[in-house]
């Protein structure tokens, strides 16, 4: 039931109104409302039932184990929420003049020196609000930068079938022809197919690494070498970065952009479409690009650094300065972790994926590439219990629901047929990675005994099976006055 | 297993093409395609007249799981498309043979003797 549905004309809050009356006087009368906005009109219990109702209907990691693939749904501890709330950092007004504001520049300053330091890049800006913007950025930067040296011709961006979906989006953004690079069977790059892809017309690669299938590339410094003889550059997608994360650098793998998620590695609240954070590194060719505005230092002051001190910046991404609240949780975050603390979200998160891809085997489930070491993820194939017991993987997921647990993610990446893509992260103890898997267990033995009672699932939420063919058939995303919603 | 007709050819990456004899083709996806898809909630068609080269992207088919390239099996120029789609793409989930979603005027004839047979498709079609 939506807010709107409680309302009833004339009932009211008054105790929470504001004091005062509005002055009305320097808005002129072109500008005024003529009539009053339909807002809901509940009482105040009336309005606290209401949004606690829906926050005890929340999934989310404050109340269950969240496995969901490529997304990275560690815990995020309360301490950077505090921190990051604290009244002079929440009171700062975006404009505030920078002698005001050292404290948080400070904060952002030494937030771009620590991500250049655990990715090994050369410079950082925080500027991007989100990945698909620090995607956008850049990409933005690799044309830049071919534009500035009259390279005009590089008019394709290498992208593999195992990349994120978002690069090849990211590439024709950017007025590029995304060109597919297939994977061959073990996971890693067909090295041939990139051979032959190759060019003068090459602006660049995009590559995960780990990759969405959950493996390491492992020839990642021949593709590297391949790519720079070519006069391309190469773009790290930075969404896989927990599972190597101060045991691994991009820039040590020769990647010369790269885009961090701080949403996902750096452990602040995502989920529902933001907010989030998506930094940008670069190599020394790419430094001149960057995306202003960035907080720059001459060993006492900070400083914004803006168009006239960085001509050849691709420019502002948004009004400000990036998302900082959320900057502010992931440099909380990783002043707590420190270097080592660092290292230990990478052998966890890996330990904690090795772990269950083993158990799961061992349970009789199909990996889909067995014979390779997991990363921080990893796919299973419900292939064969799709054909033998009539159960999908949209089946399991929706049946792990009722079992207390947030499903993986199904169906991606489209290589594998009837997937889990499942990252336990490494804030999940031994008990939680357990539950999971006995659940997958007796799901299947479910499926045998009663396979409707798995295809029916989940039994137990607010809301039982989605029909998401007609919801994507009949878009209908608008409430009206007098629709029942339910 | 899914349906293969004999009397069409097919491509590894699941089209089907059936000549009409006079120099043309018509194309749609396997039965196989739309079974791996699940339930088709858009299609999006080529433009008459252009010109497609053999394994290029020309259209799309979005389903509730992903969204997928469809690739033009030969060299020529399309010449009719299947409007029908644009409001009911499931038709293509009820009758994947029956539901072509366009047609090709071939540049070279010779091309379709490089395509799969049903026997062939239904090999490629299981690994």
């Amino acid at each position: 039931m939506l807010i709107f549905e409680h309302s009833r004309p004339g009932r009211r809050a008054r105790a929470q109104a504001p004091a005062g009356e509005a002055a009305l006087a320097d808005i002129p009368e072109s500008f005024r409302r003529k009539k009053r906005p339909r807002l809901p009109e509940v009482s105040e219990m009336q309005a606290v039932r209401h949004y606690t109702r829906l926050s005890q209907k929340n999934f989310s990691i404050d109340t269950q184990f969240y496995p969901l693939g490529s997304c990275t749904m560690k815990y995020n501890p309360r301490a950077c929420n505090s921190l990051a709330m604290l009244p002079g950092l929440l009171g700062r007004h975006p404009l505030a003049p920078d002698t005001h504001s050292q404290g948080f520049m400070s904060a952002m300053y030494e937030l771009q020196e620590i991500l250049k330091e655990v990715t090994g890049m050369s410079a950082v800006s925080l500027a991007p609000m989100a990945g698909a913007q620090g995607e956008f950025a850049g990409i933005a930067m690799i044309r830049a930068y071919h534009d500035a040296r009259g390279d005009t011709e590089r008019k394709e961006i290498l992208v593999p079938d195992a990349a994120h979906g978002t690069n090849p989006a990211t590439a024709v953004m950017c007025g590029y022809q995304a060109r597919e690079i297939p994977t061959k069977a073990d996971g890693d790059v067909d090295m041939e197919a990139l051979k032959a892809a190759l060019g003068p017309q090459t602006a660049g690669i995009m590559l995960t690494n780990p990759s969405t299938l959950g493996v390491f590339e492992r020839r990642i410094e021949e593709i590297a070498r391949l790519v720079h003889e070519a006069g391309g550059l190469l773009y790290y997608d930075g969404a896989n970065l927990n599972a190597i994360l101060g045991r691994v650098r991009p820039g040590d793998m020769g990647f010369d952009v790269i885009h961090m998620n701080l949403h996902k590695t750096f452990s602040t609240p995502h989920g529902g479409g933001g907010p989030g954070a998506g930094p940008v590194g670069v190599s020394q060719r790419l430094q001149p690009f960057l995306p202003i505005p960035m907080v720059a230092s001459d060993g006492s002051d900070y400083h914004w650094l803006q168009e006239e001190e960085m001509p050849q910046s691709i420019g502002r991404l948004s009004a400000f300065a990036g998302n900082a609240g959320v900057l502010l949780r992931a440099y909380v975050y990783a002043k707590m972790l420190g270097g080592e603390g660092m290292q230990r979200v990478a052998d966890y998160s890996t330990l904690n994926a090795n772990y269950m891809l083993k158990k799961l085997m061992e349970a009789g489930f199909t990996a889909a590439y067995p014979e390779r070491r997991a990363t921080h993820e990893f796919i299973i194939t419900l292939k064969k219990e799709a054909k033998e017991l009539g159960v999908n993987a949209m089946d399991f997921a929706k049946r792990l629901l009722d079992h207390g647990m947030h499903a993986p993610t199904t169906y991606f990446p489209l290589l594998v047929p009837e997937c889990f893509l499942i990252e336990p992260t490494e804030t999940e103890a031994k008990e939680s990675l357990d539950a999971f898997i006995q659940a997958m267990i007796a799901i299947r033995e479910e499926a045998a005994r009663d396979p409707e009672r798995v295809k029916g699932a989940p039994w137990s939420l607010p809301v039982r099976r989605l029909d998401d063919v007609k919801a994507a058939r009949e878009l209908d995303l608008r409430w009206q006055p007098g629709e029942t919603s339910t | 297993m899914s349906n293969i007709p004999d009397n069409l050819k097919y491509t590894e990456s699941h089209e089907w093409v059936k000549d009409e004899g006079d120099g043309s083709v018509t194309v749609g996806i396997t039965d196989h395609a739309q079974e791996l898809l699940g339930d088709l909630v858009f299609v999006e068609l080529p433009e008459v007249g252009a010109e497609l080269s053999a394994g290029s992207e020309c259209a799309v088919v979005e389903s509730v799981k992903a969204a997928s390239d469809v690739y033009s099996p030969v060299d020529g120029e399309v010449v009719a498309v299947n409007q029908d789609l644009a409001d009911s793409p499931e038709a293509i989930n009820e009758d994947p043979y029956g539901a072509w979603i366009f047609k090709l005027k071939l540049s070279d004839p010779a091309q379709l003797d490089g395509l799969l047979d049903a026997a062939a498709y239904a090999e490629a079609a299981e690994d």
